[in-house]
């Protein structure tokens, strides 16, 4: 993210924060002001179920796919955040390398 | 109330396709995870599995019969065959009519109804094959078993995830020893390689993407396995009045439910079937030399079940030899428990307590003693062996030395 304009990089990161937070209350089935951006998991009331669930919500919002052990490192909302923001960088990444055929 | 007698073992399994074989594997510390054949991996983020290579259903049995049977019924009669085999025992027309066949599944037959489904979704067929129903019904391995060796007393399928074939074994030693049967097959089998359920495992998040390394520092989920194992259990006085050859005695069977969360596993419910096994075989825990544990290599399972044995042993937990097998044969659902107990008499019979393989290094918040990699040369005088399910039903089987 480091070549992208400080303010676009912000913007970026924001928009995923209220995506986020927003699947997250979903899930939780609580109003989004009661989802804190800053809130941990263990905040939330979370177990290991709800975080498994939260995952593949995340993972369909997105249209990423989050590997095991960096799901294991997962445990707030801000670690959310950037590791789907690292995700996406890596899939635009990879289909500018490999542009679709068809 | 009959002391019940181990008498006969069956095993087909991805460390062996019959139990010289599978033994032989458990000695040498020989682990059966391999990238899976069965299944198109292409999509899953694991790649590994326990799988019975190289399988052909034409080895055990002919067109006919395999048209009924699904993967996980042929594996529950290979099994059988074998340990009737084993135990050299006569099925007198006594026996055949009181005979009982208890046996453990879990996922019932998977590989057939993924075909049959992703024929109607995928392939727009319109209808199923008309064997649909009776091979992957999780009874029809019981049903098999009863109809091939012509065995009419009680029959049935016990299904509660992980522990099933413990709950399976636990109950069909009870009813020998309470008279309800004078002779019993008893185990488990499974096969549940079907893209559609290692799709369900990996969203679960609990199965590596490596291997299996059961109680250590660096491990990182389990792997799955399948196959079948079944046991023979009679009478200890009949067993010796026929002079047959007994394995050990299995003596003692508790349950639990945790009646906490539906996948996180407590201290409590495992050690309170650990505690009911003792007590039901009325073992003293200090006679207590070998655990074949759960052990699936999860983060939470193994620290969990550590820590459950110290609360039911206490200091004698160190005296305790630990393995988890699951590393070698996998983790097979509803055979697992069944696997496990077949290991664990073997050792007793032998003398060898078979290891935890691919060990690395203990994780420093477990506190066991475990036999690492390579088999231990121990007498021991009683075991346990446990099984713990998603949906928190436990199972411990206590065995003696004979």
């Amino acid at each position: 993210m480091s070549e992208l304009p400080l303010e676009v990089a912000w913007n970026m990161n924001q928009e995923i924060a209220e995506r986020v937070q927003k699947v997250m209350a979903n899930h939780l089935r609580k109003p989004v002001e009661e989802v804190p951006l800053d809130a941990t998991f263990e905040q939330l009331g979370m177990d290991s179920l709800d975080s498994v669930n939260l995952l593949f919500e995340i993972e369909d919002e997105f249209d990423i796919s989050i590997d095991d052990q960096e799901a294991k490192s997962i445990t707030s909302v801000p670690q959310m955040v950037d590791g789907i923001e690292v995700l996406l960088a890596r899939k635009a990444a990879s289909s500018e390398a490999a542009p679709p055929t068809a | 109330m009959n002391r019940v007698a181990i008498t006969g073992v069956g095993v087909i399994s991805a460390i062996g396709r019959n139990v010289p074989e599978f033994w032989d594997s458990l000695c040498e510390g020989r682990s059966g995870i391999a990238p899976l054949q069965t299944v198109d991996t292409s999509t899953l983020r694991f790649k590994n599995g326990a799988e019975v290579r190289n399988y052909q259903s034409s080895d055990y049995f002919d067109e006919k019969q395999s048209q009924v049977y699904d993967r996980f019924s042929e594996f529950a009669v290979i099994a059988a065959r074998e340990a009737v085999r084993d135990a050299a025992i006569d099925l007198t027309p006594e026996l055949k009519t009181g005979g009982a066949v208890v046996t453990g599944a879990c996922v019932g037959g998977q590989t057939s109804e993924d075909k049959e489904f992703e024929g109607l979704y995928r392939h727009n067929r319109t209808r199923c094959h008309p064997l649909t129903i009776p091979r992957i019904m999780g009874n029809a391995g019981a049903s098999h078993i009863s109809m091939e060796m012509g065995l009419q007393g009680p029959g049935f399928t016990l299904s509660t995830a992980c522990s099933s074939a413990a709950h399976a074994i636990g109950l069909a030693f009870w009813l020998i020893r309470s008279g309800g049967a004078p002779v019993a097959i008893t185990g488990g089998s499974e096969a549940p390689f079907s893209l559609g359920l290692l799709k369900a495992w990996e969203a679960m998040r609990v199965v590596s993407p490596t291997t299996c390394r059961p109680f250590c520092k660096d491990r990182n989920g389990m792997i799955l396995g399948e196959g079948g194992a079944m046991l023979i259990l009679e009478p200890l006085e009949a067993a010796r009045a026929r002079g047959a050859r007994i394995y050990a005695e299995l003596c003692g069977f508790g349950m639990s439910s945790d009646a906490g969360h539906i996948t996180h596993p407590s201290t409590e419910g495992p050690a309170l079937a650990m505690k009911r096994a003792l007590a039901d075989g009325n073992v003293d825990p200090a006679c207590v030399g070998y655990i074949n544990a759960h052990g699936t290599g999860t983060d939470v399972n193994d620290p969990t079940e550590a820590g459950a044995i110290r609360e039911i042993f206490g200091d004698h937990t160190e005296n305790i030899a630990v393995s988890s097998t699951k590393s070698m044969h996998g983790h097979g659902l509803g055979v697992a428990a069944a696997l496990e107990a077949v290991a664990t008499i073997l050792g007793m019979h032998y003398g060898i307590l078979p290891p935890t393989a691919n060990f690395t290094e203990l994780d420093p918040a477990i506190h066991l003693n475990i036999i690492a990699n390579q088999s231990r040369p121990a007498e021991v005088e009683c075991a346990l062996s446990n099984s713990f399910a998603f949906g928190g039903l436990n199972a411990a089987l206590a065995f003696r030395r004979v």
